[in-house]
């Protein structure tokens, strides 16, 4: 995207006012997107985006500049502009000779996306809205839509530091609505790797339209959700941002750093059930949150979080694992070059248990199953999160019964962790989704097998 | 900048060929943004961006492409995309780019020329001082986890091949902090902030004293018990609850059959004493704005006049479309085609300062946040769901904390149970304003 010798005269000019390390994070994105909604291919959007990011690091002090001029003025502009941030009286530091990492990806690529034919990604729409809708006379309204990315970037350090990443994305998801006498209600179904067109000759875009269309019109059956504390039990695949929201963030470096999260000072120390096994896997193959590199350069890892209820270690990026004096956990993330990086996670799940999920239900003598899990929300600090349920039903005497309609979830992280009494052995990941921090937006994945937490509050209208 | 843009913009729909329609938006921005940490920049970040958005219609089908960059070579790239987009849309008799309507529009002063002579250094101690101000403020205060000044001043124009020529200019700042609390056994977190179009008439005092009460105030707070009873939503609550609502007066929303106030025009939908307006011409209004998204006047919408339904939002397809006019609503950035929505919502405030309402209430409950709104609404059937916290009312006084409960209705009934509005109206940096509102027989769910 550059040349070396450009790049370390642009670092070399980043520290000329004292900072101790500097960054340039190159990034060169093309997406495309076709939506398919009130029985028309509404519109094809295609974008681009290009251009740097620069940071300089003095002390505690990091100053940033971005700019979409990858010229050698535009840059040096950018470069100064970050080190003026930075007051340091300290002498001048080089740039280290870049040295290439090399990180094998975790996504082997196909087809990539701007070499399929417009045509066959909106067919895709097509073929999926006339699914949905052939599901009942009751499906009223479908909306699907189609994104695919290439995402190429360089980081270069200060430290030697030079990699490079050319990430892949392609999703497609399917929106119903279904309409009845009680109203109207929705259905939802997505699938995203980090991979090409290839990813249709695995995932059975049909089979999704279905299930989107189904979801929406069982819930025109469903019944308000019951409020108040009782046995939740999370179906495989569903539930894992429960986990994401319940502690990956309180497991974020940088929160921990500021005594923003419940689990600062906590290593070594028992955190959850002896049951719960978790861990953020950036290496996981064709799952939405991998990448070859992280956003700072460093190889994606495998990292064990919480082992056996006990936890082992926080995840984290270059400026905090500096300050400590300890490697990067391969976490440090962005969501584009006009943002600087932070602690984030990537595919975050919970190991598989032993028993039959069959045996989890039947033991559950009332409650709520849920199939699905929405987005949820969690404030690291207390440890309180929420999240809605998107399906779920009634557990009566054993049984899974009746539908209920959508409400949150509310419980409190280091709580429910210890509450897990039950963990089946049928891990499955989750749909693709997109985690928020500070404004920023990045891919990540979540699974676990189903389980059971003894009390979890439903937030539902029903008394 | 603005006749730069325009130029750029001109440029391009000038390469307009027989049967198509072209729109251009080319957009400009400027931003600081500051974070302190115990006394010392933790984060200074300068930022200039563009970009360009070109949407073309030919024979009433759609195509868009965007970039995040004005060089000439990328602009011409974008046109092709688009064009090239624009041949797979489904032909649709409604779709074409706006034109123009009359409509004159009201000339807004957005941009406070101090903005741009504030210096850095004072940026920094601005946000210096709100920190320090919130660490002194209380001793149960143990820490403040982030605090930022940031700034912006964004210009954008928009040229069309049908006539319209028109660029704007808004510059706004904002301070805003996150607190940590502790009396030893507990940890809470508030948030406290101060927005405006000009750095003198941000607020330190109010922001800082707001994240301090907001954290201290939730020490020790627990579960409530489970039961129907009557809430006060915090301001900053009801601006968010606004922001759903007003998305469920889209006319997209409508069009398409996802609007849930379907066929109510003209009904009884909330009591007489509510009245909902969008009204981006407020220069008030943290989104204030002279053009909607197709750069058509913005104008002052009355959505809910005295509990009656009154219309919806509309661009000008949705509007084409639906036998309407436009209401100067089409709501996009220059990488999105325009949808239709509120630009600057707000409530017509009542007499009632959040005192005299608690005072009223008697027995109740202060909602102080929500969590999980995102997750918890749907839109289209109303049902909703959130996680809350917040203070017990007992014989009309705030008396104990309480969190991890949730709250439920659906919005429609919410709107219906309505009882008294406040006179406490908030500007935030957020589409709506808020203010407070005493809402009936809300499920609270607990232990």
């Amino acid at each position: 995207m550059l040349e070396q010798d450009l790049i370390e005269r642009v670092l070399n000019e980043a520290l000329k006012s004292g900072g101790e390390f500097a960054e340039v994070f190159v990034e060169d994105k093309r997406s495309s997107s076709a939506v398919f909604d009130d029985a028309k291919v509404e519109e094809l959007t295609s974008g681009r985006d290009r251009g740097a990011g620069i940071r300089v690091v003095a002390g505690e002090t990091t100053g940033f500049a971005h700019t979409a001029d990858l010229s050698e003025d535009g840059l040096m502009i950018a470069a100064r502009a970050a080190a003026s941030a930075t007051r340091s009286a300290g002498a001048s530091s080089r740039t280290n000779v870049l040295e290439r990492v090399v990180a094998p990806s975790p996504n082997q690529v196909e087809t990539f996306p701007e070499l399929v034919a417009k045509e066959r990604k909106v067919n895709l729409l097509i073929q999926a809205d006339e699914v949905a809708r052939s599901q009942g006379a009751a499906i009223t309204q479908v909306s699907a839509r189609y994104g695919d990315s290439r995402r190429k970037i360089l980081v270069a350090n200060s430290d030697g530091v030079f990699a490079s990443d050319d990430q892949v994305r392609t999703l497609f998801s399917i929106s119903c609505v279904a309409t009845g006498d009680t109203g109207m209600q929705t259905g939802r179904e997505s699938i995203g790797r980090p991979i090409g067109f290839e990813l249709f000759d695995d995932v059975d875009v049909d089979e999704l339209a279905e299930r989107a269309a189904q979801r929406a019109l069982t819930k025109l059956n469903a019944r308000p959700a019951p409020s108040g504390a009782m046995p939740v039990v999370i179906g495989s695949g569903g539930g894992g941002v429960l986990f994401h929201e319940a502690c990956g963030h309180g497991l974020e470096a940088d929160l921990v750093n500021k005594q923003a999260s419940v689990f600062a000072g906590k290593v070594g120390e028992t955190v959850a059930s002896e049951l719960v096994t978790l861990i953020d896997d950036g290496t996981m193959s064709h799952e939405w949150g991998a990448f070859a590199i992280d956003d700072e350069g460093r190889p994606a890892q495998r990292n064990v979080l919480i082992e056996n209820g006990v936890l082992v270690d926080y995840m984290w990026d270059g400026l905090r694992s500096r300050n400590e004096g300890r490697a990067s956990s391969g976490n440090g993330r962005r969501q584009s070059y006009h943002v600087l990086p932070m602690v984030r996670m990537t595919n975050t799940y919970i190991a598989n248990g032993e028993t039959n999920p069959q045996d989890i239900i039947e033991d559950t003598s009332s409650g709520v199953y849920v199939a699905q899990l929405g987005g949820g929300q969690v404030n690291t600090a207390t440890g309180d999160f929420v999240f809605g349920m998107t399906e779920a039903y009634l557990i009566e005497n054993g049984e899974i019964t009746e539908p209920i309609r959508e409400g949150n979830l509310i419980g409190n992280g280091p709580e429910v962790l210890n509450q897990i009494d039950a963990l089946g052995n049928d891990f499955d990941m989750g749909s693709p989704g997109t985690c928020g921090k500070d404004g920023q937006g990045v891919p990540v994945g979540d699974g676990t097998p189903t389980l059971r937490v003894t009390s979890l509050t439903v937030g539902g209208t029903a008394g | 900048m603005k006749a730069e843009l325009l130029k750029i913009a001109e440029s391009v729909v000038s390469q307009a060929v027989e049967g198509e329609q072209v729109e251009v938006v080319a957009v400009h921005g400027k931003e600081t943004e500051v974070r302190v940490y115990q006394g010392e920049i933790e984060s200074f970040t300068a930022a200039e961006s563009q970009g360009v958005g070109i949407r073309i219609v030919h024979d009433g089908r759609q195509g868009m492409a965007y970039a995040g960059s004005l060089d000439v070579d990328v602009l011409a790239e974008t046109l092709e995309e688009a064009r090239d987009n624009a041949s797979f849309g489904t032909p649709d008799e409604f779709q074409a780019i706006a034109n123009p309507d009359g409509v004159e529009s009201v000339s807004l002063e957005l941009l406070d020329p101090s903005l741009s002579e504030f210096a850095n250094e004072e940026k920094i101690a601005m946000a210096i001082d709100l920190e320090r101000s919130i660490l002194a403020s209380d001793t149960r205060i143990i820490g403040v986890e982030s605090t930022d000044y940031v700034d912006s001043i964004n210009t954008s124009a928009i040229v069309t091949s049908t006539g319209i020529r028109r660029a704007s200019q808004e510059g706004g700042c904002y301070i805003a902090a996150s607190s940590l609390a502790s009396d030893g056994v507990d940890t809470q977190t508030g948030f406290g902030y101060s927005v405006g179009r000009s750095p003198t008439s941000l607020d330190v005092v109010k922001a800082s004293s707001d994240a301090t009460e907001r954290a201290t105030r939730l020490l020790g707070a627990k579960k409530a018990d489970s039961g129907r009873m009557t809430v006060i939503l915090d301001p900053y609550v009801t601006a968010q609850f606004l922001g759903i609502i007003g998305s469920t007066l889209s006319g997209e929303a409508l069009l398409k059959g996802r609007s849930l106030f379907a066929d109510r025009d003209g009904d009884q939908v909330a009591p007489s004493f509510l009245t909902l307006i969008d009204d981006p011409t407020d220069v008030d209004a943290f989104t204030a704005t002279e053009a909607d998204g197709e750069g058509l006047a913005s104008r002052r919408n009355v959505l809910i006049d005295q509990g009656c339904l009154n219309g919806f939002l509309h661009n000008s397809y949705t509007a084409r479309a639906l036998g309407k006019s436009s209401t100067g609503s089409a709501v996009r950035s220059y990488n999105s085609s325009p949808g239709a929505g509120p630009l600057a919502l707000t409530l017509t405030p009542g007499r009632c300062s959040q005192s005299e309402l608690i005072q009223q209430v008697g027995e109740g409950m202060l909602i102080q946040g929500v969590a999980g709104l995102h997750s918890g609404v749907n839109p289209v059937s109303g049902d909703f769901s959130a996680g809350a916290e917040g203070l017990m009312i007992r014989e009309g006084c705030l008396a104990e904390p309480v969190r991890e409960i949730t709250i439920a209705s659906t919005l429609q009934r919410m709107l219906l149970d309505i009882q008294t509005i406040g006179n406490d109206l908030e500007r935030l940096p957020m589409k709506s304003s808020g203010v407070s509102i005493v809402v009936d027989d809300i499920m609270v769910s607990g232990v």
